[in-house]
């Protein structure tokens, strides 16, 4: 190579926009899925955001009073009210005129699945202005690890131990969020954040509710070590855990199409809330996830464009 | 009275009229170096990096500038180690860190 | 202008008045034609604001807490059940500091299932910081939202306001009620502008985790506003007499400067008291009565300074702390300690039951007669 042109003199390419909106210095744990998922999102929603947030991860994670990891406005509300408290946020922007400033409803699958579901039903049925984004770590854990309705058959949690564990399918959040006929569903995964960001920026253009279903995974719930977060989080999708696909005004759009995905045991085995599965659960849970696949894609052909 | 502080400042509280009415932030969790989290650190080897930027991109702190090689910001970097994990060339490496 | 307007309608008129920006509100019987009313007031286009339709009151007074939060002037109203589902946000409205106004329609908590008035509802929330009151007419009911917003937004106080009318007996009888006029309202009750709230030009996390080393100097801060809006409240109720010709303190004395005996009573009971007074006095009774508006913040030196050089003193109560006393008497007790003026806790009306003159007559004749007591139940059949 010529001595001149040497790689570091080749301009860089982002791939999803530059500016970090959140500070380091917060306190999530070492390679917490639902920071990155809250870096994502304020790269794709902009300064202009004001966020609702209940008790959650995030309520720590943002950082004690007097301190803030944000960067943009944040309202800490009691546990239920993430959508309900947007919802009012929303409300008073319009009336101010400041209606170029998104509501953020952020909350965890305990605020959303659970006891949160109420506000968020009311807050769609009324199809209130507000994002709504849901970052999924699949059970209770800031109060240290307990199961939540979004957590998956087969979990151990500290209220489903090994004796004990999950027995009971992860509620389908987003087809409950599709009967309400809001403009804007959305899965995501922080292993996709181009796909995710793409897909915020397109829903803050839309008016109405809208809503994301964002994959977060957690080291320290899930039981494995930090450094595979992000290839935890893309197992998901390749064993069709998670599907990545829109909901558009009733129109279902699967976003990645797997060729030939991974058996489910791939992304099973590298996570210690699974290791004391016997065979007939592993093999219950592939024909689930089968299931659901095929299910899917039968929507998409039924109500796709 | 409850003034914004200056990025990376700590604040200051010594009597209640110091403190806003309500729990209101006053300054940034810049202030608070989470450096000493680590008990590895990543080392990015400059003669294999190929600029793709992946660890950037990947990294939850942020712990990591987007230059031209990327440099591994000490202050914050909690040694999670997804940068060394996803890195395409194998050009992270895994330190012990206080070594 | 004057009107012929239900307790409810005087509330709805009343934040229409202040020129609420929003409204999140839940039915339930009796406060629910406020809310229809809002709808359709709304609705005509002669309130600008926006009413959301929550599916809760919990949900009510969330979004109200989010929306004042962001710089908008809130309004809610509920009742018993309601409120009680709403406690949790209660203590948030106040804790953070936000001016929101709440009318509550006082109705029996349940079981059993009553829709008639009681004010255990508005008394269980007295411990969060909410400045709370209560109405004795519709008149006052549209006056006090006026004036509360003026009192909650000072920026010295800055605490939600709850004001309290009874069930039926205020929410859905007709009283004439002036309304004056916009143009002298807005003069009195300008736009709300609040220093700190969710700005992206100013971004702030609110609410965050709070250490022992902080939590402590926010609820010193909230007992200090506390005590100045005691004094905001009157000076705010002198400006409404000098602008509209009614002025409101935090007590009334009626009738007291010569009294040798003293009711202390709150709500309509204030309103049928003053009649009784009357009466007793035709027939040379030395009676008179002392209208407690505020229960929070608490008129300590109001109270001692009417009841004083009075001979009895009977306090009546719509509800009680059940294992202890009538609230208002234990409070009114305490701060007569010290003092060996004999006094008497009437329990009265509990669940909606009348309290008519001749009670009033009963209670003050049972002082004439009897050595004091802590707890009468007025009419109890046993």
């Amino acid at each position: 190579m010529n001595k001149e042109t040497k790689p570091q003199d080749k301009k860089i390419k982002l791939t999803i926009p530059e500016e970090e909106i959140m500070s380091p210095g917060h306190l999530a744990c070492q390679g917490c899925g639902a920071s990155l998922a809250m870096r994502y999102t304020l790269k794709g929603l902009g300064r202009k955001t004001i966020i609702s947030l209940p008790a959650c991860c995030w309520a720590v994670i943002d950082g004690p009073f007097p301190y803030s990891a944000a960067g943009v406005p944040v309202h800490q509300s009691a546990f239920e009210t993430a959508a309900a408290t947007t919802s009012g946020v929303s409300h008073a922007l319009s009336q101010l005129g400041k209606e170029d400033v998104t509501a953020l409803a952020w909350a965890g699958d305990g605020g959303t699945f659970d006891i949160g579901i109420q506000a968020l039903s009311g807050a769609a049925e009324r199809n209130d202005n507000i994002v709504y984004i849901v970052y999924d770590n699949e059970a209770y854990m800031n109060t240290g690890i307990q199961r939540s309705s979004a957590t998956p058959h087969g979990a151990w949690t500290t209220t489903t131990p090994v004796k004990h564990y999950k027995k009971g399918r992860k509620k389908n959040i987003m087809e409950i969020m599709v009967a309400h006929h809001i403009p804007y569903c959305a899965t995501a995964n922080i292993a996709y954040p181009e796909d995710y960001i793409k897909k915020i920026q397109k829903a803050k253009g839309i008016k109405g509710t809208k809503f994301f279903h964002l994959y977060a995974p957690c080291p320290s719930g899930w039981k494995y070590t930090p450094e595979i977060t992000i290839k935890i989080a893309r197992l998901a999708t390749e064993t069709n855990v998670f599907p990545i696909y829109e909901v558009i005004d009733g129109v279902y759009k699967i976003n990645k199409k797997i060729k030939n995905p991974k058996p489910v045991t791939e992304y099973l085995k590298l996570q210690g809330r699974f290791g004391h599965l016997p065979d007939e659960e592993i093999a219950f849970i592939q024909e689930e996830v089968d299931k659901n696949w095929n299910r899917l894609k039968k929507l998409e052909e039924v109500f796709g464009e | 009275m409850a003034e914004k502080k200056e990025v990376n400042e700590m604040v200051e509280i010594r009597t209640a009229d110091d403190m806003p009415p309500m729990p209101a932030s006053m300054g940034s969790m810049r202030m608070n170096k989470t450096a000493s989290w680590r008990s590895i650190r990543p080392v990015i080897l400059v003669e294999k990096c190929k600029s793709c930027m992946i660890c950037w991109k990947f990294c939850p702190e942020p712990a990591i500038f987007p230059k031209n090689p990327p440099e591994i910001d000490y202050d914050f970097c909690k040694g999670c180690g997804i940068c060394i994990e996803e890195c395409p060339f194998d050009a992270i490496i895994s330190e012990k860190e206080g070594k | 202008m004057k009107k012929i307007l239900t307790g409810n309608f005087a509330a709805a008129y009343g934040a229409a008045a202040a020129k609420v920006n929003v409204v999140a509100a839940y039915p339930i019987t009796p406060q629910t034609t406020i809310v229809e009313i809002m709808s359709e007031i709304v609705a005509d286009g002669l309130l600008n604001a926006d009413f959301v339709k929550v599916e809760s009151e919990h949900s009510a007074l969330a979004a109200c807490i989010g929306a004042q939060a962001t710089g908008a002037r809130t309004f809610t109203a509920t009742s018993a059940q309601g409120l009680a589902l709403m406690h949790e946000l209660i203590h948030w409205a106040a804790r953070g500091r936000l001016p929101i106004v709440l009318a509550n329609v006082n109705r029996a908590m349940a079981p059993g299932w009553s829709i008639w008035a009681d004010v255990t509802d508005a008394v269980s929330q007295r411990d969060t910081g909410w400045m709370q009151m209560y109405c004795e007419n519709n008149q006052e009911v549209f006056d006090t939202i006026l004036m509360a917003y003026k009192i909650s937004e000072h920026e010295e106080v800055l605490l939600p306001t709850m004001l309290s009318l009874d069930a039926f007996f205020l929410s859905h009888t007709s009283q004439v009620v002036d309304i004056y006029d916009e143009k002298t309202i807005d003069s009195f009750l300008p736009p709300y502008h609040s220093k700190i709230k969710l700005d992206v030009n100013d971004p702030r996390a609110f609410g965050g985790l709070t250490s022992p080393d902080h939590y402590y100097e926010f609820s010193y801060k909230i007992q200090l506003a506390q005590q100045k809006a005691k004094e905001i409240i009157k000076l705010v109720g002198k400006e409404f007499g000098q602008i509209f010709g009614r002025e409101y303190g935090l007590t009334e004395a009626y009738r007291c400067e010569d009294a040798e005996f003293v009711l202390v009573d709150y709500g309509t009971i204030a309103g049928t008291c003053k009649d009784a007074v009357d009466r007793m006095r035709d027939n040379g009774i030395p009676v008179g009565a002392l209208k407690i508006r505020y229960l929070r913040p608490f008129p300590e030196e109001e109270i001692k300074q009417v009841l004083q050089n009075v001979k009895k003193v009977g306090v009546i109560d719509r509800a009680i702390s059940y294992g202890h006393l009538g609230p208002f008497f234990s409070e009114v007790k305490s701060v007569m300690y010290g003092s060996d003026i004999p006094m008497y806790g009437f329990i009265a009306g509990l669940g909606g039951r009348d309290v008519s003159i001749m009670d009033i007559e009963s209670m003050v004749s049972y002082m004439q007669k009897n050595e004091p007591e802590d707890l009468i139940w007025i009419g109890v059949k046993k």
